[in-house]
């Protein structure tokens, strides 16, 4: 079975579609890619990893799906240069593993492990070191790309095909299908962090702590915060900040073998949750939990699932949501936006929608990816579960983050309108540009390049 | 496609001015912005509903189809798409007549099942092709309560509607697998300009709550939807009624 009629969604489980996907030898060799993408047909091509975007970006109504997982060699790791040759498909998870025996850390890690190399440069991923290390395309040296025409073309970030390169990455699949790539890693001595965590009483306190200049002294931090408890309580939040311990940092039980996978999984979640469950009154309760929870605590050492992927402790957590799935709203805003920034904020607790996982993070500089996410600024993501009015209500926020001169993440985003991402990211026209020149019949789509009308 | 929060960005209305079909439109628009195909026959009338949804906030396509002329559906249904996918398609067409002329005059009576039930079936057959080659949408027809059992005051009507409804239930079950949605309205009496000067009915109810039932039952992936919902208990009641009772109801 290398080609089936598939119904696939997005991570939130909302708007699914049907779609032929590919397979097996079918996207292992590279000859059989081009050619299926050659018999594409009128509604097109698009290539999907490990389908942890929430929305519709790797989905493709009545057209074909490239499921690139099949294309997971890891081709060459050099310790001295910290360089990795490795295919489209392979998890970061597979890259973590197969990196720290050398002391290699993968350079950016999002929310979950379980992302290919061609989503990572695809959505242009970020995590909680963007502040100090930029995002996923900051750290590619040169990739594959396999052109609508069927020719394989090697990009690399300065040069001649720098363009190419850089509307790939955050290009959502829509420049061409991204076959194999070198990363640059990180080196480190050990797999754990030395970490601070520390609960703020409130927004005003959350806000100083990003802005204090305390943040400068990690490379890694977020925070979890407070977007139920409406009053004095709002925008309280469990900050976990850190940095990857230096060898001569971890306790003598670990220094035996600093650079073990250590991130453990408890369980994984079945798939009975109803509808409705995730409510005002769950939610407050995990979320107070969480809260106390976190103690006000200097130079922890903590595991890679305890500092970073807490949510990995349970798999496929997603389902808890019911079949009605959820939205993740992740938006960013500029700095100087922060007045505006504390009113959206309680406007979402307000608003009545429920939000648990809630993720602030003060960003740094962005790059030169003309569709790329991260810019400076105040950027925060919740989850809303699918209720009447969620529409209407991310609508005015829409607006609202628009004006601020803000703009939304096309992996989380599953409903904005195709006005309104234009006006968010100002540079399409030129990202447009670049990609109509690589593949001018618009065989590359995908359920989000129609509802964003981003390609022809 | 419909979005992750049941927002289409593109409707079609097959019967263009429908008000049913008019009302489910607005209904879409005040949750952003939509683009509607009216297909309908060129008149005073589209051109009345075109401005009334553009004043709304729509993008407007018109697309030239006579429900009377099956040769010309497939042509008609096939231009409705060549603007863009489909999300959402509204069989809203259709006509009541002069019931006590419809059973007695052989023109009277095959106009409405032609109107009403060969078109239905005719569009349908073209919609799913439709639908099935983009991989994606969700059909919605108006069928009505009268398909549920017939009554002497209105049962040539009731019978077109009883085909349309049968034919598009199992429609549903055809299309089931392929990512595609049916759903099936049943209104019960409905005030618009197919009803005035008549008697209304118990339960009757407006476009604007049609509109609502149809909504929301998209959203839901609701296959069968009565509008008011009550209806539904009351339909199913009347089904078993006994005949001799049945007749002397004052229905």
């Amino acid at each position: 079975m290398s080609r089936s009629q598939k119904t696939l969604a997005g991570w939130a489980r909302t708007a699914p579609s049907r779609a032929t996907v590919l397979t097996g030898d079918e996207v292992v060799s590279t000859d059989r890619l081009a050619e299926a993408i050659a018999g594409a047909g009128e509604r097109g091509v698009i290539a999907r990893g490990l389908g942890r975007s929430y929305g519709d970006t790797a989905q493709n109504a009545g057209g074909l799906v490239l499921d690139m997982t099949a294309r997971d060699r890891i081709h060459a790791v050099d310790a001295a240069t910290g360089l990795v040759d490795l295919d489209a498909g392979v998890s970061l998870d597979r890259l973590m593993r197969v990196a720290l025996p050398f002391g290699l850390w993968v350079p950016v890690l999002p929310g979950t492990r379980q992302v290919t190399i061609g989503g990572a440069i695809a959505n242009d991923i970020h995590g909680k070191n963007h502040h100090s290390n930029g995002s996923f395309g900051d750290h590619v040296v040169s990739m594959d790309l396999l052109l609508a025409s069927g020719e394989v073309r090697r990009v690399e970030p300065e040069g001649p095909e720098s363009e190419l390169f850089w509307a790939t990455v955050g290009g959502i699949g829509l420049t061409g299908v991204i076959l194999r790539a070198t990363i640059r890693m990180t080196p480190t001595e050990t797999a754990y962090f030395v970490a601070d965590t520390e609960r703020t009483a409130d927004l005003d306190e959350t806000i100083e702590r990003f802005s204090d200049g305390s943040d400068e002294a990690y490379d890694y931090s977020s925070a979890w915060f407070d977007s139920i408890s409406t009053g004095p309580k709002l925008g309280r939040a469990a900050l976990g900040r850190g940095s990857l311990a230096r060898l001569d940092e971890l306790p003598a039980k670990l220094r035996a073998d600093p650079l073990k996978f250590d991130a453990p999984t408890l369980a994984t979640l079945p798939d009975v949750f109803p509808n409705g469950l995730a409510n005002k009154l769950t939610f407050s309760a995990i979320g107070e939990l969480y809260y106390r929870k976190t103690k006000n605590k200097r130079g922890q050492i903590q595991n890679l699932t305890a500092f970073y992927h807490p949510l990995d402790l349970f798999g496929d957590w997603n389902r808890a949501y019911g079949s009605k799935g959820f939205l993740q709203y992740q938006f960013i805003v500029p700095l100087d936006a922060e007045a505006e920034f504390r009113a959206i904020v309680r406007d979402i607790a307000e608003s009545g929608h429920v939000s648990f996982l809630n993720v602030f993070k003060k960003f740094g500089e962005g790059n030169r990816a003309p569709l790329s996410f991260p810019m400076p600024g105040w950027n925060i993501c919740v989850d809303f579960p699918i209720v009447d009015g969620l529409g209407e209500f991310c609508r005015s926020l829409d607006e609202r983050v628009l004006a601020m001169g803000g703009r939304l993440y096309t992996a989380k985003d599953s409903r904005t309108d195709h006005d309104t991402f234009a006006a968010m990211y100002p540079r399409l026209d030129e990202w447009r540009k670049v990609r109509d020149a690589a593949d001018p019949d618009g065989v590359f789509a995908s359920d989000m390049s129609r509802r964003l009308r981003l390609t022809p | 496609m419909i979005d992750a929060v049941g927002h289409p960005s593109s409707l079609l209305l097959l019967g263009g001015t429908s008000e049913i079909g008019l009302a489910t439109a607005e209904r879409y628009l005040a949750g952003g912005p939509v683009r509607v195909v009216l297909a309908g026959r060129q008149s005073p009338r589209l051109a009345d509903a075109a401005a009334r949804l553009t004043r709304a906030g729509a993008t407007i396509e018109t697309v030239e189809f006579d429900a009377r002329d099956a040769a010309v559906h497939t042509e008609a249904v096939r231009k409705a798409f060549a603007g863009g996918d489909i999300d959402i398609a509204l069989v809203a067409f259709g006509v009541l007549g002069d019931q006590e002329k419809a059973w007695q005059d052989i023109d009277a009576a095959v106009e409405l099942a032609e109107v009403n039930y060969v078109a239905a079936v005719s569009v349908g057959v073209a919609l799913s092709a439709e639908f099935r080659r983009q991989g994606h949408g969700h059909l919605v027809a108006l069928s009505s309560v009268a398909a549920e059992r017939a009554r002497r005051s209105n049962f040539v009507y009731g019978s077109t509607k009883a085909g349309l409804d049968a034919f598009y239930t199992g429609l549903t079950e055809a299309l089931r697998g392929e990512g595609i949605g049916v759903t099936v309205v049943r209104p019960g009496f409905v005030h618009t300009k197919m009803t005035e000067g008549l008697d209304a009915a118990p339960l009757s109810t407006t476009p604007e709550a049609v509109a609502d039932v149809i909504v929301s039952s998209v959203k839901n992936g609701r296959e069968q939807a009565w509008a008011p919902a009550p209806l539904r208990f009351v339909m199913s009641a009347l089904r078993h009624v006994p005949r001799p009772i049945f007749r002397r109801l004052p229905l």
